[in-house]
Protein backbone atom coordinates (compact mmCIF):
# COMPACT_ATOMS: atom_id res chain seq x y z
CA UNK A 1 0.00 0.00 0.00
CA UNK A 2 1.40 3.00 -0.99
CA UNK A 3 0.34 6.47 0.48
CA UNK A 4 1.08 9.46 -0.38
CA UNK A 5 3.01 10.57 2.25
CA UNK A 6 5.63 7.83 1.44
CA UNK A 7 6.20 9.70 -2.06
CA UNK A 8 7.71 12.89 -0.91
CA UNK A 9 10.87 11.96 -0.22
CA UNK A 10 11.71 10.55 -3.30
CA UNK A 11 10.25 13.97 -4.83
CA UNK A 12 13.46 14.96 -6.33
CA UNK A 13 14.13 11.79 -8.27
CA UNK A 14 10.77 11.45 -9.32
CA UNK A 15 11.31 15.23 -10.68
CA UNK A 16 14.38 13.93 -12.23
CA UNK A 17 13.08 10.55 -13.68
CA UNK A 18 10.31 12.01 -15.02
CA UNK A 19 12.45 15.18 -16.66
CA UNK A 20 14.68 13.07 -18.22
CA UNK A 21 11.44 11.19 -20.34
CA UNK A 22 10.29 14.56 -21.10
CA UNK A 23 13.35 15.77 -22.32
CA UNK A 24 14.11 12.71 -24.38
CA UNK A 25 10.50 12.97 -26.07
CA UNK A 26 12.03 16.63 -27.07
CA UNK A 27 15.19 15.60 -28.23
CA UNK A 28 12.96 13.43 -30.31
CA UNK A 29 9.95 14.84 -32.06
CA UNK A 30 12.19 18.52 -32.39
CA UNK A 31 13.88 18.42 -36.08
CA UNK A 32 16.44 20.42 -35.75
CA UNK A 33 19.98 20.12 -34.00
CA UNK A 34 19.21 20.46 -30.41
CA UNK A 35 21.89 19.50 -27.93
CA UNK A 36 22.50 23.06 -27.05
CA UNK A 37 18.94 23.44 -25.54
CA UNK A 38 18.39 20.17 -24.21
CA UNK A 39 21.68 20.52 -22.30
CA UNK A 40 20.67 23.80 -20.50
CA UNK A 41 16.83 22.23 -20.01
CA UNK A 42 19.31 19.87 -18.33
CA UNK A 43 21.45 21.73 -15.95
CA UNK A 44 17.96 23.63 -14.80
CA UNK A 45 16.36 19.83 -14.49
CA UNK A 46 19.60 19.75 -12.07
CA UNK A 47 19.34 23.15 -10.39
CA UNK A 48 15.10 22.67 -9.15
CA UNK A 49 16.27 19.05 -8.48
CA UNK A 50 18.73 20.51 -6.30
CA UNK A 51 16.28 22.64 -4.82
CA UNK A 52 13.74 20.03 -4.05
CA UNK A 53 16.81 18.12 -2.03
CA UNK A 54 17.17 20.95 -0.02
CA UNK A 55 13.90 21.78 0.79
CA UNK A 56 13.62 18.03 1.93
CA UNK A 57 14.45 19.03 5.51
CA UNK A 58 16.98 17.51 8.00
CA UNK A 59 14.37 14.69 9.19
CA UNK A 60 14.99 11.07 8.03
CA UNK A 61 12.59 9.94 5.69
CA UNK A 62 12.01 6.22 4.51
CA UNK A 63 10.11 5.22 1.60
CA UNK A 64 8.83 1.99 -0.51
CA UNK A 65 8.47 0.26 2.54
CA UNK A 66 12.35 0.74 3.58
CA UNK A 67 13.77 0.58 0.61
CA UNK A 68 15.14 4.20 0.17
CA UNK A 69 15.80 6.69 2.87
CA UNK A 70 16.66 10.42 2.01
CA UNK A 71 18.46 11.82 5.32
CA UNK A 72 21.22 14.28 5.55
CA UNK A 73 24.00 12.24 4.63
CA UNK A 74 22.01 11.75 1.51
CA UNK A 75 21.01 14.87 1.17
CA UNK A 76 24.92 16.21 1.36
CA UNK A 77 25.99 13.91 -0.95
CA UNK A 78 23.32 14.50 -3.61
CA UNK A 79 23.79 18.20 -3.69
CA UNK A 80 27.41 16.96 -4.75
CA UNK A 81 26.55 14.86 -7.43
CA UNK A 82 24.13 17.57 -8.72
CA UNK A 83 26.64 20.22 -8.46
CA UNK A 84 28.95 17.65 -10.35
CA UNK A 85 26.60 16.60 -12.89
CA UNK A 86 26.01 20.29 -13.77
CA UNK A 87 29.43 21.30 -14.37
CA UNK A 88 30.04 18.33 -16.33
CA UNK A 89 27.15 19.16 -18.56
CA UNK A 90 28.15 23.28 -18.78
CA UNK A 91 31.43 21.82 -19.70
CA UNK A 92 30.19 19.67 -22.37
CA UNK A 93 28.68 21.94 -24.54
CA UNK A 94 31.59 23.53 -26.65
CA UNK A 95 33.36 20.10 -26.93
CA UNK A 96 30.05 18.15 -28.35
CA UNK A 97 29.76 21.31 -30.74
CA UNK A 98 33.23 21.65 -31.93
CA UNK A 99 33.95 17.60 -32.34
CA UNK A 100 30.51 17.59 -34.01
CA UNK A 101 29.32 14.59 -31.86
CA UNK A 102 26.65 16.77 -30.92
CA UNK A 103 23.41 14.47 -29.81
CA UNK A 104 20.92 15.56 -27.70
CA UNK A 105 20.94 11.86 -26.04
CA UNK A 106 24.20 13.09 -24.35
CA UNK A 107 22.70 15.40 -21.79
CA UNK A 108 20.25 13.56 -21.41
CA UNK A 109 22.20 10.02 -20.42
CA UNK A 110 24.21 12.55 -17.80
CA UNK A 111 20.80 12.94 -16.45
CA UNK A 112 20.11 9.49 -16.27
CA UNK A 113 23.30 8.34 -14.81
CA UNK A 114 22.82 11.80 -12.02
CA UNK A 115 19.22 9.85 -11.57
CA UNK A 116 21.09 6.21 -11.02
CA UNK A 117 23.73 8.02 -8.53
CA UNK A 118 20.89 9.32 -6.53
CA UNK A 119 19.38 6.52 -6.42
CA UNK A 120 22.80 4.87 -4.88
CA UNK A 121 23.43 7.49 -2.52
CA UNK A 122 19.73 6.90 -1.12
CA UNK A 123 19.60 3.16 -1.26
CA UNK A 124 18.51 1.35 1.99
CA UNK A 125 18.18 -2.06 0.44
CA UNK A 126 20.73 -3.89 -1.50
CA UNK A 127 18.05 -4.46 -4.20
CA UNK A 128 17.82 -0.55 -4.53
CA UNK A 129 21.37 -0.13 -4.30
CA UNK A 130 21.80 -2.80 -7.27
CA UNK A 131 19.40 -1.19 -9.55
CA UNK A 132 20.73 2.42 -8.75
CA UNK A 133 23.80 1.43 -9.40
CA UNK A 134 23.09 -0.23 -12.63
CA UNK A 135 20.99 2.33 -13.56
CA UNK A 136 24.52 4.90 -13.25
CA UNK A 137 26.56 2.31 -14.95
CA UNK A 138 24.50 2.00 -18.25
CA UNK A 139 24.60 5.33 -18.68
CA UNK A 140 28.04 5.91 -18.15
CA UNK A 141 28.71 2.68 -20.26
CA UNK A 142 26.80 4.64 -23.45
CA UNK A 143 29.03 7.48 -22.59
CA UNK A 144 32.15 6.51 -22.65
CA UNK A 145 31.71 5.08 -26.01
CA UNK A 146 29.85 8.58 -27.12
CA UNK A 147 31.83 9.63 -30.12
CA UNK A 148 31.43 6.63 -31.75
CA UNK A 149 33.75 7.57 -34.73
CA UNK A 150 36.42 7.23 -32.70
CA UNK A 151 38.57 4.15 -31.97
CA UNK A 152 39.72 5.23 -28.92
CA UNK A 153 36.45 6.33 -27.09
CA UNK A 154 34.57 3.13 -28.93
CA UNK A 155 37.98 0.83 -27.12
CA UNK A 156 36.95 2.68 -23.64
CA UNK A 157 33.01 2.07 -23.42
CA UNK A 158 34.10 -1.38 -24.48
CA UNK A 159 36.74 -2.12 -21.34
CA UNK A 160 34.36 0.23 -18.93
CA UNK A 161 31.65 -2.20 -19.89
CA UNK A 162 33.56 -5.54 -19.64
CA UNK A 163 35.04 -4.40 -16.43
CA UNK A 164 32.05 -2.78 -15.07
CA UNK A 165 30.02 -5.89 -15.48
CA UNK A 166 32.60 -7.97 -13.85
CA UNK A 167 32.27 -5.44 -11.24
CA UNK A 168 28.72 -5.79 -11.11
CA UNK A 169 28.80 -9.82 -10.81
CA UNK A 170 30.88 -9.69 -8.07
CA UNK A 171 28.80 -7.07 -5.98
CA UNK A 172 25.95 -9.06 -6.63
CA UNK A 173 27.70 -12.48 -5.67
CA UNK A 174 28.83 -10.84 -2.57
CA UNK A 175 24.94 -9.80 -1.76
CA UNK A 176 23.48 -12.98 -2.86
CA UNK A 177 25.70 -14.88 0.22
CA UNK A 178 24.78 -11.98 2.71
CA UNK A 179 21.13 -12.46 1.61
CA UNK A 180 21.92 -16.32 2.29
CA UNK A 181 23.69 -15.95 5.67
CA UNK A 182 22.34 -13.08 7.25
CA UNK A 183 18.51 -13.60 5.50
CA UNK A 184 17.50 -10.33 4.58
CA UNK A 185 18.85 -7.47 2.27
CA UNK A 186 17.72 -4.47 4.04
CA UNK A 187 20.20 -2.51 5.65
CA UNK A 188 18.56 -1.94 8.32
CA UNK A 189 18.19 -5.89 8.84
CA UNK A 190 21.60 -6.35 8.00
CA UNK A 191 22.76 -3.92 11.24
CA UNK A 192 20.34 -5.52 13.13
CA UNK A 193 21.56 -9.36 12.76
CA UNK A 194 25.99 -7.72 13.31
CA UNK A 195 24.70 -6.20 16.18
CA UNK A 196 23.13 -8.99 17.64
CA UNK A 197 26.17 -11.35 16.88
CA UNK A 198 28.18 -8.59 17.85
CA UNK A 199 26.42 -8.40 21.64
CA UNK A 200 27.05 -11.90 21.75
CA UNK A 201 30.92 -11.77 20.75
CA UNK A 202 29.81 -14.34 17.98
CA UNK A 203 32.34 -14.31 15.09
CA UNK A 204 30.50 -13.73 11.70
CA UNK A 205 30.45 -16.91 9.75
CA UNK A 206 32.32 -17.74 6.36
CA UNK A 207 29.16 -16.77 4.04
CA UNK A 208 28.78 -13.38 5.86
CA UNK A 209 33.11 -12.37 5.46
CA UNK A 210 32.83 -13.75 1.92
CA UNK A 211 30.28 -11.75 0.95
CA UNK A 212 31.08 -8.90 2.81
CA UNK A 213 34.80 -9.23 1.16
CA UNK A 214 32.98 -9.36 -2.51
CA UNK A 215 30.81 -6.49 -2.02
CA UNK A 216 34.23 -4.33 -1.13
CA UNK A 217 35.57 -5.45 -3.93
CA UNK A 218 32.46 -4.58 -6.69
CA UNK A 219 32.29 -1.02 -4.96
CA UNK A 220 36.31 -1.01 -5.35
CA UNK A 221 35.76 -1.32 -9.03
CA UNK A 222 33.13 1.20 -9.06
CA UNK A 223 35.66 4.20 -7.02
CA UNK A 224 38.47 2.75 -8.92
CA UNK A 225 40.35 1.69 -5.96
CA UNK A 226 43.52 -0.20 -5.95
CA UNK A 227 43.56 -3.63 -7.10
CA UNK A 228 40.39 -3.16 -9.21
CA UNK A 229 41.80 0.13 -10.98
CA UNK A 230 43.23 -0.99 -13.94
CA UNK A 231 40.38 0.16 -16.32
CA UNK A 232 40.85 3.90 -15.07
CA UNK A 233 43.40 5.16 -16.68
CA UNK A 234 42.16 3.48 -20.05
CA UNK A 235 38.77 4.43 -20.07
CA UNK A 236 39.87 8.16 -18.50
CA UNK A 237 42.04 8.43 -21.52
CA UNK A 238 39.52 7.20 -24.52
CA UNK A 239 36.64 8.32 -23.38
CA UNK A 240 35.55 11.93 -24.82
CA UNK A 241 37.12 14.52 -22.30
CA UNK A 242 34.14 15.92 -21.02
CA UNK A 243 32.62 12.37 -20.21
CA UNK A 244 36.08 11.85 -18.32
CA UNK A 245 35.70 15.23 -16.56
CA UNK A 246 32.19 13.24 -15.50
CA UNK A 247 33.59 10.29 -14.85
CA UNK A 248 36.05 11.94 -12.59
CA UNK A 249 33.80 13.46 -10.38
CA UNK A 250 30.26 12.89 -10.54
CA UNK A 251 29.83 8.47 -10.61
CA UNK A 252 33.02 8.59 -7.73
CA UNK A 253 30.91 10.85 -5.50
CA UNK A 254 28.05 8.85 -5.45
CA UNK A 255 30.05 5.10 -5.23
CA UNK A 256 32.28 6.55 -2.19
CA UNK A 257 28.91 7.92 -0.50
CA UNK A 258 27.34 4.65 -1.08
CA UNK A 259 30.36 2.91 0.24
CA UNK A 260 30.57 5.09 3.18
CA UNK A 261 26.77 4.16 3.97
CA UNK A 262 27.03 0.46 3.12
CA UNK A 263 30.35 0.28 5.57
CA UNK A 264 28.56 2.38 8.42
CA UNK A 265 24.92 1.01 8.15
CA UNK A 266 24.72 -2.64 8.06
CA UNK A 267 28.93 -3.54 8.35
CA UNK A 268 28.73 -0.70 10.97
CA UNK A 269 29.68 -3.69 14.13
CA UNK A 270 31.89 -5.68 11.78
CA UNK A 271 34.55 -2.89 11.07
CA UNK A 272 37.04 -5.41 12.81
CA UNK A 273 36.85 -7.18 9.54
CA UNK A 274 36.43 -4.47 6.99
CA UNK A 275 39.05 -1.98 8.18
CA UNK A 276 41.95 -4.24 7.60
CA UNK A 277 40.50 -4.42 3.85
CA UNK A 278 39.96 -0.89 3.68
CA UNK A 279 43.26 0.37 5.27
CA UNK A 280 44.90 -2.19 2.49
CA UNK A 281 43.32 -0.68 -0.36
CA UNK A 282 43.72 2.95 0.82
CA UNK A 283 47.44 2.16 1.25
CA UNK A 284 47.74 0.70 -2.16
CA UNK A 285 45.92 2.89 -4.02
CA UNK A 286 47.61 5.93 -2.43
CA UNK A 287 50.86 4.31 -3.55
CA UNK A 288 50.08 3.35 -7.35
CA UNK A 289 48.35 6.89 -7.74
CA UNK A 290 51.81 8.44 -6.75
CA UNK A 291 54.02 6.82 -8.37
CA UNK A 292 52.13 5.23 -11.52
CA UNK A 293 51.50 9.01 -12.36
CA UNK A 294 55.05 10.26 -12.45
CA UNK A 295 55.53 8.55 -15.56
CA UNK A 296 52.28 9.89 -18.07
CA UNK A 297 52.43 11.98 -20.66
CA UNK A 298 48.92 12.32 -21.21
CA UNK A 299 47.37 14.40 -19.16
CA UNK A 300 43.85 12.25 -18.85
CA UNK A 301 45.61 9.36 -17.71
CA UNK A 302 47.56 11.57 -15.40
CA UNK A 303 44.03 12.38 -13.96
CA UNK A 304 43.10 9.12 -14.29
CA UNK A 305 46.16 8.39 -11.18
CA UNK A 306 45.66 11.13 -9.55
CA UNK A 307 42.17 10.45 -8.31
CA UNK A 308 42.98 7.05 -8.23
CA UNK A 309 45.42 8.41 -5.62
CA UNK A 310 42.37 10.89 -4.08
CA UNK A 311 40.39 7.64 -3.82
CA UNK A 312 43.20 6.26 -1.60
CA UNK A 313 43.07 9.48 0.82
CA UNK A 314 39.41 9.09 1.19
CA UNK A 315 39.41 5.40 2.05
CA UNK A 316 41.66 6.70 4.93
CA UNK A 317 39.22 8.87 6.30
CA UNK A 318 36.54 5.11 5.56
CA UNK A 319 38.91 2.90 7.40
CA UNK A 320 38.77 5.62 10.67
CA UNK A 321 34.97 4.50 10.45
CA UNK A 322 33.69 7.53 12.86
CA UNK A 323 32.26 10.36 13.06
CA UNK A 324 35.15 12.43 12.82
CA UNK A 325 36.62 10.48 10.10
CA UNK A 326 33.19 10.49 7.70
CA UNK A 327 33.05 14.04 8.45
CA UNK A 328 36.29 14.45 6.78
CA UNK A 329 35.83 12.26 3.98
CA UNK A 330 32.43 14.35 2.58
CA UNK A 331 34.40 17.79 3.26
CA UNK A 332 37.32 15.97 0.75
CA UNK A 333 34.85 15.13 -1.53
CA UNK A 334 33.30 18.63 -1.88
CA UNK A 335 37.04 19.76 -2.24
CA UNK A 336 37.91 17.36 -4.59
CA UNK A 337 34.96 18.10 -7.46
CA UNK A 338 35.81 21.96 -7.45
CA UNK A 339 39.66 20.44 -8.06
CA UNK A 340 38.67 18.04 -10.44
CA UNK A 341 36.11 20.00 -12.81
CA UNK A 342 38.27 23.12 -12.66
CA UNK A 343 41.23 21.13 -13.46
CA UNK A 344 39.30 19.32 -16.42
CA UNK A 345 37.87 23.11 -17.57
CA UNK A 346 41.92 24.03 -18.52
CA UNK A 347 42.33 20.57 -20.30
CA UNK A 348 39.13 20.79 -22.02
CA UNK A 349 40.58 24.19 -23.02
CA UNK A 350 43.57 22.56 -24.67
CA UNK A 351 43.53 22.91 -28.11
CA UNK A 352 45.97 23.82 -30.63
CA UNK A 353 44.26 25.38 -34.12
CA UNK A 354 41.15 23.94 -33.16
CA UNK A 355 42.18 20.30 -32.77
CA UNK A 356 42.12 19.05 -29.05
CA UNK A 357 45.40 18.28 -27.43
CA UNK A 358 46.06 15.73 -24.45
CA UNK A 359 49.60 15.75 -24.20
CA UNK A 360 51.27 17.46 -20.67
CA UNK A 361 54.38 19.04 -22.91
CA UNK A 362 51.46 21.07 -24.81
CA UNK A 363 50.76 23.07 -21.78
CA UNK A 364 54.62 24.21 -21.89
CA UNK A 365 55.07 28.25 -21.31
CA UNK A 366 51.42 28.34 -20.67
CA UNK A 367 52.43 31.28 -18.12
CA UNK A 368 53.96 33.18 -20.94
CA UNK A 369 50.71 32.48 -23.79
CA UNK A 370 47.50 32.54 -21.39
CA UNK A 371 48.68 33.66 -17.78
CA UNK A 372 45.43 33.45 -16.38
CA UNK A 373 44.85 30.10 -17.28
CA UNK A 374 47.94 28.59 -15.69
CA UNK A 375 47.72 30.52 -12.71
CA UNK A 376 43.95 28.72 -12.62
CA UNK A 377 46.12 25.14 -12.99
CA UNK A 378 49.01 26.30 -11.14
CA UNK A 379 46.10 26.72 -7.91
CA UNK A 380 44.52 23.44 -8.73
CA UNK A 381 47.77 21.61 -8.90
CA UNK A 382 48.69 23.30 -5.76
CA UNK A 383 45.73 22.32 -3.78
CA UNK A 384 45.53 18.82 -5.79
CA UNK A 385 49.08 17.77 -3.62
CA UNK A 386 47.85 19.40 -0.76
CA UNK A 387 49.73 22.24 -0.40
CA UNK A 388 48.64 25.00 2.63
CA UNK A 389 46.37 27.50 2.72
CA UNK A 390 44.68 25.64 -0.63
CA UNK A 391 41.49 23.37 0.08
CA UNK A 392 43.02 20.14 -0.98
CA UNK A 393 45.36 20.56 2.40
CA UNK A 394 42.33 20.51 4.68
CA UNK A 395 40.51 17.96 2.68
CA UNK A 396 43.37 15.49 3.51
CA UNK A 397 44.53 17.05 7.38
CA UNK A 398 40.93 16.34 7.75
CA UNK A 399 41.49 12.51 7.21
CA UNK A 400 44.71 12.23 8.55
CA UNK A 401 43.60 13.62 11.81
CA UNK A 402 40.27 11.21 11.67
CA UNK A 403 42.67 8.15 11.22
CA UNK A 404 45.17 9.29 13.77
CA UNK A 405 42.24 9.71 16.32
CA UNK A 406 41.03 6.33 15.46
CA UNK A 407 44.57 5.10 16.29
CA UNK A 408 45.42 4.42 12.75
CA UNK A 409 49.10 5.77 13.01
CA UNK A 410 50.50 3.85 10.01
CA UNK A 411 47.75 4.23 7.78
CA UNK A 412 48.03 8.22 8.40
CA UNK A 413 51.98 8.05 8.31
CA UNK A 414 52.29 6.64 4.49
CA UNK A 415 49.08 8.52 3.37
CA UNK A 416 51.51 11.28 4.00
CA UNK A 417 54.63 10.10 2.37
CA UNK A 418 52.53 8.91 -0.72
CA UNK A 419 51.13 12.33 -0.84
CA UNK A 420 55.20 13.32 -0.91
CA UNK A 421 55.87 11.71 -3.62
CA UNK A 422 52.13 12.54 -5.37
CA UNK A 423 53.50 16.27 -5.08
CA UNK A 424 56.08 15.42 -7.60
CA UNK A 425 54.06 15.18 -10.26
CA UNK A 426 51.97 17.92 -9.54
CA UNK A 427 54.66 20.33 -9.40
CA UNK A 428 56.05 19.05 -12.56
CA UNK A 429 53.19 20.61 -14.51
CA UNK A 430 53.73 23.47 -12.75
CA UNK A 431 56.94 23.38 -14.03
CA UNK A 432 56.19 22.58 -17.50
CA UNK A 433 53.69 25.50 -17.64
CA UNK A 434 56.29 28.45 -15.62
CA UNK A 435 59.53 27.72 -16.53
CA UNK A 436 59.28 25.49 -20.12
CA UNK A 437 60.02 26.90 -23.69
CA UNK A 438 56.62 27.87 -24.96
CA UNK A 439 55.58 25.21 -26.89
CA UNK A 440 52.72 26.26 -29.68
CA UNK A 441 50.01 28.37 -28.17
CA UNK A 442 46.82 27.06 -27.53
CA UNK A 443 43.55 28.52 -28.72
CA UNK A 444 42.25 31.42 -27.30
CA UNK A 445 39.60 32.52 -25.98
CA UNK A 446 38.52 30.31 -23.92
CA UNK A 447 34.61 29.34 -24.01
CA UNK A 448 32.22 31.14 -21.40
CA UNK A 449 31.11 27.90 -19.40
CA UNK A 450 34.73 26.81 -19.24
CA UNK A 451 35.82 30.44 -17.86
CA UNK A 452 33.07 30.26 -15.68
CA UNK A 453 33.87 27.19 -14.14
CA UNK A 454 37.35 27.56 -13.41
CA UNK A 455 36.75 30.86 -12.18
CA UNK A 456 34.09 29.10 -10.02
CA UNK A 457 36.80 25.90 -8.68
CA UNK A 458 39.28 28.82 -8.13
CA UNK A 459 37.57 30.57 -5.78
CA UNK A 460 36.07 27.80 -3.89
CA UNK A 461 40.07 26.35 -3.82
CA UNK A 462 41.37 29.67 -2.52
CA UNK A 463 38.25 30.39 -0.31
CA UNK A 464 37.46 27.88 1.96
CA UNK A 465 40.80 28.26 3.91
CA UNK A 466 38.92 31.76 5.15
CA UNK A 467 35.35 30.37 5.04
CA UNK A 468 35.34 26.76 5.39
CA UNK A 469 32.07 27.36 8.27
CA UNK A 470 29.90 26.24 5.22
CA UNK A 471 31.08 23.18 4.13
CA UNK A 472 32.55 22.12 8.15
CA UNK A 473 29.41 22.43 9.27
CA UNK A 474 27.24 20.79 6.70
CA UNK A 475 29.40 17.77 6.50
CA UNK A 476 29.24 17.37 10.26
CA UNK A 477 25.93 17.28 10.01
CA UNK A 478 25.61 14.59 7.19
CA UNK A 479 28.42 12.21 9.08
CA UNK A 480 26.52 12.41 11.92
CA UNK A 481 23.26 11.17 10.88
CA UNK A 482 25.29 7.44 9.97
CA UNK A 483 26.65 7.54 13.64
CA UNK A 484 23.11 8.30 16.14
CA UNK A 485 24.61 7.05 18.87
CA UNK A 486 27.50 9.26 19.27
CA UNK A 487 24.95 12.05 18.67
CA UNK B 1 18.29 -41.95 -0.93
CA UNK B 2 20.60 -38.58 -1.95
CA UNK B 3 18.75 -35.67 -1.51
CA UNK B 4 19.99 -32.31 -3.28
CA UNK B 5 20.16 -29.71 -0.63
CA UNK B 6 21.12 -26.13 -0.48
CA UNK B 7 25.10 -26.85 -0.38
CA UNK B 8 24.36 -28.58 -3.80
CA UNK B 9 22.92 -25.92 -5.17
CA UNK B 10 25.50 -23.13 -3.99
CA UNK B 11 28.43 -25.42 -5.13
CA UNK B 12 26.98 -25.32 -8.53
CA UNK B 13 26.09 -21.30 -8.27
CA UNK B 14 30.48 -21.27 -7.12
CA UNK B 15 31.40 -23.34 -10.03
CA UNK B 16 29.47 -21.13 -12.76
CA UNK B 17 30.62 -18.06 -11.31
CA UNK B 18 34.64 -18.96 -11.30
CA UNK B 19 34.08 -20.27 -15.28
CA UNK B 20 32.27 -16.61 -15.84
CA UNK B 21 35.31 -15.28 -13.95
CA UNK B 22 37.24 -17.46 -15.72
CA UNK B 23 36.13 -17.23 -19.08
CA UNK B 24 36.33 -13.13 -18.86
CA UNK B 25 40.08 -13.46 -17.72
CA UNK B 26 41.71 -16.19 -19.09
CA UNK B 27 39.79 -15.50 -22.89
CA UNK B 28 41.89 -14.59 -25.49
CA UNK B 29 39.75 -15.33 -28.12
CA UNK B 30 36.65 -13.22 -28.75
CA UNK B 31 34.44 -10.67 -26.98
CA UNK B 32 31.39 -12.70 -27.41
CA UNK B 33 32.98 -15.10 -24.89
CA UNK B 34 33.07 -12.20 -22.44
CA UNK B 35 29.60 -11.32 -22.77
CA UNK B 36 28.40 -14.97 -22.21
CA UNK B 37 30.93 -15.27 -19.21
CA UNK B 38 29.63 -12.48 -17.73
CA UNK B 39 26.33 -13.17 -18.60
CA UNK B 40 27.09 -16.95 -16.30
CA UNK B 41 28.34 -14.96 -13.78
CA UNK B 42 24.93 -13.42 -13.03
CA UNK B 43 23.18 -16.71 -13.81
CA UNK B 44 25.09 -18.26 -10.77
CA UNK B 45 24.13 -15.34 -8.32
CA UNK B 46 20.27 -15.82 -9.46
CA UNK B 47 21.14 -19.73 -8.95
CA UNK B 48 22.30 -18.19 -5.39
CA UNK B 49 19.42 -15.95 -4.75
CA UNK B 50 16.58 -18.82 -5.29
CA UNK B 51 17.95 -21.52 -3.60
CA UNK B 52 18.22 -19.15 -0.37
CA UNK B 53 14.86 -17.86 -0.87
CA UNK B 54 13.70 -21.70 -0.99
CA UNK B 55 15.71 -22.49 2.04
CA UNK B 56 14.58 -19.53 4.13
CA UNK B 57 11.18 -19.22 2.87
CA UNK B 58 11.49 -15.63 1.91
CA UNK B 59 10.57 -13.87 -1.19
CA UNK B 60 12.68 -11.29 -1.19
CA UNK B 61 15.86 -13.33 -3.21
CA UNK B 62 13.04 -14.02 -6.05
CA UNK B 63 12.40 -10.62 -6.72
CA UNK B 64 15.64 -9.78 -6.58
CA UNK B 65 16.46 -12.53 -9.70
CA UNK B 66 13.96 -10.88 -11.20
CA UNK B 67 15.52 -7.86 -10.95
CA UNK B 68 18.60 -9.43 -12.02
CA UNK B 69 17.55 -10.91 -14.47
CA UNK B 70 15.70 -7.78 -16.36
CA UNK B 71 18.96 -5.46 -15.56
CA UNK B 72 21.23 -8.62 -17.47
CA UNK B 73 19.31 -7.73 -20.47
CA UNK B 74 19.27 -4.35 -20.25
CA UNK B 75 22.93 -4.92 -20.03
CA UNK B 76 23.76 -7.49 -22.63
CA UNK B 77 21.45 -4.95 -24.89
CA UNK B 78 24.31 -2.28 -24.70
CA UNK B 79 27.23 -4.41 -24.40
CA UNK B 80 26.23 -5.62 -27.99
CA UNK B 81 25.96 -2.43 -29.26
CA UNK B 82 29.22 -0.83 -28.04
CA UNK B 83 30.66 -4.30 -29.58
CA UNK B 84 29.11 -3.32 -32.89
CA UNK B 85 30.55 0.23 -32.85
CA UNK B 86 34.00 -1.49 -31.85
CA UNK B 87 33.57 -3.76 -34.92
CA UNK B 88 32.71 -0.49 -37.49
CA UNK B 89 35.78 1.36 -36.19
CA UNK B 90 38.57 -1.51 -35.93
CA UNK B 91 37.25 -3.82 -38.40
CA UNK B 92 37.46 -7.23 -35.37
CA UNK B 93 36.22 -8.29 -31.98
CA UNK B 94 39.18 -10.56 -30.89
CA UNK B 95 40.25 -9.51 -27.74
CA UNK B 96 44.01 -9.08 -28.59
CA UNK B 97 43.30 -6.50 -30.88
CA UNK B 98 41.43 -4.10 -28.28
CA UNK B 99 44.91 -2.70 -27.40
CA UNK B 100 44.86 0.50 -28.74
CA UNK B 101 44.78 1.86 -25.12
CA UNK B 102 47.55 0.89 -23.13
CA UNK B 103 47.31 0.21 -19.67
Amino acid sequence: MIKTLDLVPVLPELFVAVAGLALLMLGVFRKEDNTKPISVLVILVLAAAMVLVSSLGSERHVAFGGLFVADRFAGFAKALVLLASAFATAMSLQFLEKEKIGRFEYPVLVLFATLGMMMMISANDFMSLYLGLELQSLSLYVLAAFQRDSLKSTEAGLKYFVLGALASGMLLYGVSLLYGFAGTTSFEGLAKVFAAGHEHGVKPSLGIVAGLVFVLAGLSFKISAVPFHMWAPDVYEGAPTPVTAFFAVAPKIAALCLLIRVMTGPFGDLIEQWRQVVSFIAVASMFIGAFAAVAQTNIKRLMAYSSIGHVGFILVGVAAGSNLGIQGVLIYLAIYLFMNVGTFAVILSMRQKGRMVEGIADLAGLSKTNPVMAFVMAVLMFSMAGIPPLAGFWGKFYVFMAAIEAHLYTLAILGVLSSVVGTFYYLRIIKIMYFDEPAEALDRPVGQSLALVMAVSTLVVLAFTFLPAPLVTGAKAAASVLFPAAG
Amino acid sequence: MFEIGLSHYLSVAAILFTLGVFGIFLNRKNVIIIMMSVELMLLAVNINFVAFSSYLHDLVGQVFAMFILTVAAAEAAIGLAIVVVFFRNRGTIAVEEISQLKG
